[in-house]
Parts: structure tokens; sequence; C-alpha cells
């Protein structure tokens, strides 16, 4: 089963790459962009069927590992195919 | 005394601290990350600077599960003392050993310079040899060093004297090189057992060097 992570840092924590990108569209001339925000996307291949147990699994995973909840959210999809 | 110098796949800066304690007439052991025991009679334990396992993920996410660290965790809960120097920082904060959370410098650049410091409070092992408001010039060598921390957990920390140094200029001024809340650049636990600073006081140990400011900061472990 593929499970999906995706971690942003939080409201109101600030975002270099982010502010970079942003300033990068903006001398681009994209300038109806308001904010950027960057995050990571970790895909993960899991040998479980049942996707209540898997999310289950996946958010101990984030909570130990993949997130640093102190600065970071993160958010569990099951992506449809 | 005897210190344990932590060596994880990465770390790039276990010679220079081992040379550092060696220099102040301390024995020095390098203990490998797979190891599940710190030396009999350790002392101290340095988790040096480097880029422990890649710093995939984030800085120091993955060390925290070696081997050697479960051996450091169980040391400091003990109140055995526990240094962290740039990763190793990083290290601490991410075992949860020392409070907040390491971030990405704000101007997103690799920052490797020599920085002024300010001590901001020295009733602590580490600092001891250091007046409050002294000024000490080290070397600082990070891409993820913006240290944060909630404000709640902020004040917290300057109740129990727990922030260490803050980055400024040669006049004492405050000058944030990564975008550290209030220019923190090192705090420690509220037992004063556990010690993290982004700066590398092994790096400024002999005037050659360009400073020997760090000699101060060592010494405060060796009684």
């Amino acid at each position: 089963m593929k499970v999906i992570v995706n971690i942003q840092l939080k409201n109101g924590v600030l975002d270099p790459q982010g502010k970079a990108v942003h300033h990068a569209l903006a001398s681009l001339k994209f300038n109806e962009v308001n904010e950027v925000r960057i995050g990571k996307q970790i895909i993960l291949d899991i040998a479980e069927s049942d996707k209540a147990s898997a999310e289950k699994r996946v958010t101990v995973m984030c909570e130990e590992l993949l997130a640093n909840t102190v600065i970071e959210d993160y958010t569990i999809e099951f992506p449809a195919c | 005394m005897l210190v344990a110098v932590a060596v994880f796949p990465g770390t790039n800066c276990e010679i220079d601290t081992k040379y550092a304690f060696e220099k102040l007439g301390q024995d020095v052991v390098l203990v490998f990350h797979k190891e599940e025991k710190l030396p009999e009679g350790t002392d101290l334990v340095v988790l040096p600077g480097g880029f422990s396992y890649g710093d995939y993920l984030r800085s120091a996410a993955i060390a925290k599960f070696s081997p050697i660290m479960k051996a450091v965790i169980e040391f400091a809960n003990k109140g055995g003392k526990v240094l962290g120097i740039c990763n190793g920082f990083q290290m601490l904060v991410e075992a949860r050993l020392l409070p907040g959370a390491m971030k990405r410098n704000e101007n997103v650049h690799f920052i490797s310079q020599f920085h002024h410091l300010k001590v901001i409070a020295n009733n602590n092992t580490f600092l001891k040899k250091c007046a409050v408001g002294e000024l000490l010039n080290v070397p600082i060598a990070h891409g993820e060093g913006s240290y944060y921390i909630d404000e709640a957990g902020l004040k917290e920390l300057y109740a129990n004297d727990q922030v260490l140094l803050t980055y400024c200029d040669e006049n004492g001024n405050v000058k944030n090189p990564n975008g550290s809340v209030d220019s923190i650049a090192g705090v420690c636990n509220k037992n004063k057992n556990v010690f993290g600073l982004m700066p590398h006081p092994e790096r400024a140990i002999e005037k050659i060097l360009g400073s020997s400011d760090g000699v101060k900061m060592l010494e405060g472990f060796i009684n």
C-alpha cells in the first residue's frame, strides 16, 4: 500500500526556503504569488492492506522520526491508485 | 577526566574535539555509534560536529536512534554531563534532551566564519570560567543553526538561566547570523548537565587558529 506523508513547517514558523523561492518568482514577474511554503513529501510503500492500521503505524513513524513536531506538521494521504 | 566523543557516520569534528580535550590534559576515547555502552568511568560525553547520517531527512534526526545515543540519553538522564557542538546540538534537540528545534539558517546560506558570542549565564559547569557579559570569538559553521523555541519555552529558558550564549558583534551588540530566536547560540537543560551550542569551541583553542577563547569554555568541564 502506498502512503504519502506531507511535512510542512507549522504556521507562523518562518520558511526561509519558501521566502527565497517567493523572491525568485517575483523577479520573474509572477507577482500574483502571495506566499510560498516549501515542505517535503515522503512516499512509503508498506506491507499492509488495512488503511486504518496503516494510518496508525505511519502516525507513529511521523511522531518518532519523519517529522519534528516542535516545528513541523504532517498529513497522511492514501493515493487513489 | 575521561571524555567520550561519540562518532557517527558523517561526523567530522571528532579529531578536533579529541585534540582539544587532550591538549587540556584529559583522556579522550572515541566511541563508535554502534557501541551500546559508554566507556566505564566516562565523565563527559561530547557529541561533535559534522553531518551525522548525511543529515538526510533533517539534521541529526537519524542519529538519535543509534545504539550509542541510547546510552548517551541514559547517561544524561542519570545526571551525566553531555556537550553537543553544532550537529551534536542538533542531536540533543532531536533527542529532546534540550528544548526547542533547529531550523535552516534564515538567509538559507551555509555560514562558516568567526563570530562573537556573549555569555548570558555562567552558573553552570560549562561556562563557569567565563564572566556574564564576556565576549568570546569562536567559529561557527552550519546551514541549519537557527534555534527555534516558542514564546512560553523561551520564557522558561530565561527563568532557569538556560540561555547560555547569544550571537553578537565585537562590541557586544546583537548580531544574528542565522535567525535564531533572540540570537541564541547555546542553551542547556533545566538540570544543567546537558549543554548544546552551534559554535565550535574546539576550533578556537590556539592563537594560531585565530582564537583561543574556546579553551575557557571547555575548561569549565575540568575540575
